[in-house]
């Protein structure tokens, strides 16, 4: 350490151990700097690059018709995965918070970190994986066909994981002194439940369940072989009737061998980027407005503030 | 009575679970039998010939000629997943480091969300890009830079040869280095900001320059964490399918020769070998199919069961579910 002299190094006699370690310095920021580029560009090179080519033939009609042949619009996609997704919503949604609410306000240690294991290890299991199960039990052992609802048990599947964990983490930001309060004014379990936890968690759950959608939104490989494909609008029939969805565009229509299926997979790339910016401004926009009227603002990390002021 | 119907819900992800492991044990049960150990060590995929008259070999019926090895799928899951480990650590880690020591809280907010664009992008849409755009640009770009200047020694002469046209071991890894970016740098610059102040304050009072105290302070505090978000991320690398069935250019029995030459994965030849495994009548190939994916299963289940074992008996710091952010 003899070469500690702090502040003017480097007219000091140690000045060369110090130049050492101040260039091991820059070499290290400068290594960072890189890395931060390397992980903005591909951002801005993926959503410039797609929407330059998604819009370089554009025209309106591909928005409002439905698919014909390899030719036509998207409208049938779009509407098709709308409905996967709000399916999803309501069905994980319920799922994921139901799970969520158990794991952090009834469960004890034991059964808690049993549960939530198997939910975060259900996490990891590939989509494509869940697809395959899909198929060979809901499509072809249950003869429900290519279908929303094996196209939406496959996707659930894939998502409440999700919810569950970002339902525990927001009920479990709610102090506990809501709860012995509710206790206290004798509420009922689930009446105190739903006015004095939950309330409070909504933003948190929220946030969740969008996430879990941003996902639903553009997964392929759970739903190449459950929901099939379909020239048409979604019909309202849960079983025996495919239906179609944007990422089915992207992949099977890059690959053929059309100028206009082309043109089709590059919209349908750029709609699923752009629902998904969409969907993580509003998971932002929740965050950002209730931290805002939050209590507990002033135990969030307070970097953030602080650092916006020289 | 609220109680026991949530606890019936909340065992949903357990019953899902179980019911997957049964359901690819039943149907990849004829597989199992008639690939026996040779699925591991072989490297040729021959479905057989599925109009001819079924054989029966020790009670499995299967097309004649079919001799499944899944060899070049399992390296090359290991393999694409392996550099994308080994690209995606230091560059998330870099700019956690950068996030939380040096950029200001508007633009560190802006490169938060950077990552949680990049752990939004569909996978296809990331494979479309991918083989249009990126896969060329590594062809025509970088590759023949790398390929020019490793020296033709045993090990290195992998980087050498002819560079393709962009779909391969090498467009494939990038693709999904990007894709798990935002786990191990989100993780990271979480774990980072959690280090002590006055840890790091007491570092620079002592002299140490900011590379000092990251290597004495910083790291050893979120070395275990960091190591665990790398592991998830390796699981997730290994199971991916979209993007790698699109830039990888899905090719069967045969390993990798090159670092740019193409190749498949487990994940990539389940969804693009499906379509027609079903055109097997003895259901044969369907099962091998199932096989597979019970393979992928247990690889990615055991990787991420690992990394979130390590993680909570040494830091007690949970890791994020999915794609971390």
């Amino acid at each position: 350490m003899t070469a500690v002299t702090l502040g003017k190094g480097r007219s000091a006699p140690a000045g060369s151990g110090l130049r050492r370690r101040r260039i091991a310095d820059l070499v290290l920021w400068g290594a960072c700097t890189v890395a931060l580029g390397l992980v903005v560009a591909p951002v801005v090179w993926i959503v410039v690059g797609v929407a330059s080519q998604g819009l370089s033939h554009f025209h309106f009609g591909e928005l409002t018709q439905t698919t014909v042949g390899q030719a036509g619009g998207l409208a049938n996609a779009i509407v098709g995965t709308f409905v996967i997704v709000v399916t999803v919503g309501v069905a994980a949604g319920a799922v994921g918070v139901a799970g969520g609410v158990y794991l952090a306000e009834f469960a004890t240690a034991r059964s808690g970190s049993f549960l939530r294991g198997a939910s975060e290890v259900l996490s990891g299991v590939p989509s494509i994986v869940l697809g395959y199960v899909g198929y060979v039990t809901l499509v072809v052992a249950l003869h429900w066909g290519f279908s929303l609802a094996a196209a939406l048990i496959v996707l659930s599947v894939m998502v409440v994981p999700y919810i569950v964990k970002s339902t525990e983490v927001a009920l479990r930001q709610v102090p506990t002194e809501y709860r012995e309060g509710g206790e206290a004014l004798g509420f009922r379990g689930a009446y105190a439940l739903r006015k004095l936890v939950l309330r409070p968690a909504m933003p948190g759950i929220a946030t969740g369940v969008i996430v879990a959608l941003a996902i639903a939104l553009g997964e392929t490989a759970p739903l190449l072989y459950t929901a099939g494909w379909s020239n048409g609008f979604p019909t309202a029939h849960l079983t025996h009737a495919p239906i179609g969805y944007l990422p089915y565009v992207v992949y099977v229509f890059y690959n053929e061998p059309y100028a206009s299926s082309h043109q089709l997979a590059h919209l349908a790339a750029l709609l699923l980027i752009m629902l998904v910016l969409v969907l993580i401004v509003v998971a932002r926009v929740i965050v950002a407005a209730t931290q805002r009227h939050s209590p507990h603002r002033v135990q969030r990390p307070s970097r953030r503030r602080g650092a916006a002021r020289p | 009575m609220l109680k026991e119907s949530l606890r019936i819900v909340a065992s949903f992800p357990l019953a899902a679970l179980v019911v997957l492991v049964v359901i690819l044990v039943d149907k990849a049960w004829p597989a199992l039998r008639y690939n026996g150990g040779g699925f591991f060590v072989h490297d040729q995929w021959r479905p057989g010939g599925f109009y001819a008259n079924p054989v029966t070999t020790g009670g499995v019926s299967h097309p004649p000629g079919a001799s499944y090895g899944a060899l070049p799928l399992i390296t090359g899951t290991v393999e694409a997943a392996a550099l994308a480990i080994v690209l995606a650590v230091p560059v998330g880690v870099g700019t956690a480091l950068i996030i939380v020591e040096k950029l200001p809280a508007r633009l560190s907010a802006g490169v938060g969300f950077c990552l949680e664009v990049l752990a939004g992008v569909p996978s296809v849409v990331y494979g479309l890009w991918g083989a249009l755009t990126l896969g060329p640009f590594l062809a025509r770009d970088i590759s023949p830079l790398i390929a020019d200047h490793v020296p033709d020694v045993p090990v290195l002469n992998f980087f050498r040869g002819p560079t393709g046209f962009g779909e391969g071991l090498f467009t494939s890894g990038v693709v999904l280095a990007i894709m798990i970016l935002p786990i191990v740098a989100a993780t990271t610059r979480d774990l980072l900001r959690q280090v002590p102040r006055q840890t790091v304050e007491g570092a620079l009072a002592l002299g140490m320059t900011d590379a000092e105290s990251i290597r004495t302070v910083a790291i050893p505090w979120v070395r275990t964490g960091v190591i665990g978000a790398s592991i998830l991320g390796l699981g997730r690398a290994l199971g991916e399918t979209m993007a790698v069935a699109m830039v990888s250019g899905t090719v069967l029995g045969a390993n990798a020769h090159s670092f740019y030459s193409t190749m498949t994965t487990i994940a990539a030849t389940i969804v693009s070998q499906l379509d027609s495994a079903l055109t097997d009548a003895t259901g044969f190939a369907v099962a091998t199919i199932a096989e597979l994916a019970l393979v992928l299963l247990a690889i990615t289940l055991t990787v991420n069961v690992l990394a979130r074992l390590l993680v909570r008996r040494v830091s007690g710091v949970a890791l994020p579910v999915g794609r971390g952010v």
